[in-house]
């Protein structure tokens, strides 16, 4: 991107981490594109914006409806041809008039002026791309959220062209694959419903069994069904819920609840502790396989050395499971598991191993001859006619008050990866960024007597954890922010497990915390302090 | 020294790398060949995030939990464990009272068996992953 382009970024902080699509952005920006940051911390992007948004947490909805509406009104939206590709436009214009700049300033703590400066940016460029990531979703309000950018892109017509899109930045290697596989409670591969007779029809021939006809349940779900004994045993697979899931006090009251539980992962991890069977899986450099990235395309890992010890890799720990609950199929390597898969699934079927060789592919890729497909909804949205969907505000589920009178809000730093439990393990990374480092503002640090560097205490309604503060403007007044990769100063043990009622994502990025200062000599930076027993509610 | 190309594993950009490998260790890792989504620029966590591969931490053998202690157990026994465990609980409580939560680190083929054993395997659709978090 360059010259007459805009960069609109929304809760990513992209350098950190997606850094080498940070790096584009930058480049974008010495290019001459704009770049519009929104995010309520300086993150290292708001120092290079041409405009930067520091909202309120929570507050994403009504500042992208009002950025719509000030472009709207300025008369920068091609009318005609929006009402032409579109539905619901008339209805969402006038839904747009409660969001005047004023009100939303006074609701965003965004200044009126940057908010117009914003919509003259986009609504001039010839092209906006908007990337996300969790800052939009982890909310209550995260549906809404999405929506919101989408009715920009579509009110500015910026889908379905290169450097235009709402672009979902993925947090994890194959959180795309993941879906696209349907390791999800609703879905088949390929987003095929389950409930849908004739999806099932096609599985069920495949693999000579009946599929149950209604969705499964959702994590949050899981938890809640152990806790209420309808469920009696859980898998889990790489991941690692007790430092990674918001209320952990809740979490692993339920980890040990559960009559049965396997783990399966590369370390003893905090979870694998609690388990009844821990199962050695082997990491992405002794085993072959595709991964997908968060742009769609299907790419090779290769095994470069052997498994450790007698560990296997994890599809052929899933393999022989499989076998041991009677199953018929064999595979010999991994390769016939993906051919299996692509028969099944029409967005993969024309991916294949060999094809692979020359570099990745995106999906949909219908037919071996197909190259693949970058771009979605090219001429028209994929579902037809582009959906505006009105929107309202909606406050965040937990909001400062007299007893937790501040903002936690939680992230990644460059160096670390989730729960940290591969990078802490790299002396280059673990060097630099050791511990925690909660950020707090100078006056803030001020008023409860925090100097940089000292031990400090965040408390919510769900539990304690310790760290040491970090007196920083990056983030603003009555804000903190920690990031959930170091174990001993676990932050999702303050985090709140309530969700967007739609996709269940819970709402990591707004909880109302205290802080006071530890003494060197009152604790140590270790275990987990429980304070009191967790409710196992889930919003 | 060989090298192989290989995928990022940490976020969603998917970065192409190239492990250098001596003596069946990972000596060092650089960008991928063309065509790649980095083009020749790797971050912090592509470049040097590779020493877990080899940690002593690792686990190396399966874990059976005994009077309150998980020791090392073969895998004949993990996995007859897990399946016993597992068809006992399905036929006491029916199938849906087992769950999983499958990997988003782990690859497509690895995904795709693992919603495949809740679905086929012990007849639930109760699958799920952190794609939230």
């Amino acid at each position: 991107m360059g010259a007459g382009d805009c960069v609109c970024i929304i809760g990513t902080n992209t350098t950190a981490c997606h850094p080498v699509i940070g790096l584009g952005m930058m480049q974008a920006k010495r290019n001459g594109a704009q770049l519009i940051v929104i995010d309520p911390r300086e993150i290292d992007l708001a120092r290079e914006a041409d405009v930067w948004l520091r909202l309120r947490p929570g507050t994403d909805t009504p500042l992208l409806s009002a950025i719509a509406g000030e472009i709207y009104n300025a008369g920068m939206v091609d009318v005609e041809s929006v009402a032409a590709s579109t539905e619901g436009f008339k209805e969402f214009c006038e839904g747009l008039a409660k969001f005047d700049a004023e009100s939303v300033a006074a609701l965003s703590e965004v200044a009126a002026d940057d908010i117009r400066r914003a919509a003259r940016c986009i609504g001039r460029a010839r092209n906006t791309a908007f990337y996300y990531t969790m800052g939009v979703t982890q909310h209550t309000t995260g549906t809404n959220n999405v929506l919101a950018v989408s009715n920009l892109a579509l009110l500015t017509g910026n889908i379905g062209r290169p450097k235009t899109g709402v672009n979902p930045l993925r947090g994890q290697n194959n959180v795309q694959g993941s879906c696209d596989m349907g390791a999800l409670p609703n879905v088949l591969t390929g987003y095929r419903s389950v409930t849908n007779d004739d999806v099932r029809g096609s599985f069920e021939e495949a693999w000579n069994v009946t599929i149950p006809a209604e969705k499964g349940r959702t994590i949050p779900e899981m938890l809640n069904a152990i806790e209420e004994d309808k469920m009696k045993g859980l898998f889990v697979f790489g991941e690692n819920p007790m430092r990674s899931d918001p209320d952990i006090n809740h979490v692993e009251h339920c980890l040990h609840h559960v009559e049965f539980l396997v783990v399966q992962d590369l370390f003893l991890t905090e979870t694998a502790e609690l388990a009844d069977v821990v199962l050695p899986g082997a990491s992405f450099a002794e085993k072959d396989g595709t991964f997908t990235s968060t742009e769609r395309r299907v790419q090779r890992i290769r095994a470069a050395v052997s498994p450790v010890g007698d560990s296997k890799p994890d599809w052929k720990i899933l393999a022989e499971l499989l076998e041991r609950l009677g199953r018929p199929e064999r595979y010999a390597d991994v390769k016939d598991v993906f051919d299996e898969m692509r028969m099944l699934t029409p967005t993969h079927t024309g991916i294949t191993y060999e094809r692979l060789e020359a570099g990745g592919i995106q999906w949909p890729c219908p037919d071996e001859s197909h190259a693949g497909t970058p771009i979605l909804h090219v001429g028209n949205c994929m579902r037809g006619a582009g959906k505006f969907v009105p929107l309202e505000h909606r406050e965040p589920a937990e909001l400062p008050d007299a007893e937790y009178p501040l903002t936690l809000t939680t992230g990644r730093v460059v160096a670390h990866y989730h729960t940290a439990t591969m990078t802490r393990r790299c002396f280059g990374l673990a060097g630099t960024w050791p511990e925690e480092l909660v950020e707090v503002h100078p006056a803030d640090a001020a008023e409860y007597g925090i100097a940089d560097g000292d031990l400090i205490e965040l408390r919510s309604r769900r539990g304690v954890a310790t760290g040491r503060a970090w007196v920083t403007r990056r983030v603003p007044r009555g804000l903190v922010f920690m990031t959930f990769h170091f174990s001993e100063s676990p932050a999702n043990i303050l985090t709140t497990s309530a969700a967007d009622p739609v996709t269940g994502t819970p709402q990591l990025k707004v909880c109302a915390v205290a802080i006071r200062k530890l003494t060197e000599e009152s604790t140590s930076v270790e275990s987990l302090s429980i304070e009191e027993h967790a409710s196992c509610h889930i919003a | 020294m060989q090298h192989t190309t290989t995928t990022c594993p940490y976020c969603g950009v998917g970065c192409s790398l190239s492990l250098a490998v001596d003596n069946d260790r990972i000596v060092s890792v650089s960008p991928g060949p063309e065509p790649s989504v980095n083009k020749g620029a790797l971050c912090s966590k592509g470049r040097f995030g590779f020493d877990f591969v080899h940690h002593k931490d690792r686990l190396t053998t399966p874990l059976i939990r005994k009077d309150g202690v998980l020791v090392p157990a073969s895998w004949d026994e993990a996995l007859g464990l897990i399946a016993s465990k597992f068809s006992e609980i399905a036929s006491l409580y029916g199938a849906d009272a087992l769950g999983g939560f499958s990997s988003a680190r782990c690859s497509n083929e690895e995904n795709y068996l693992f919603q495949k054993l809740f679905r086929a395997g012990i007849g639930t659709n109760n699958v799920d992953h952190c794609a939230r978090l």
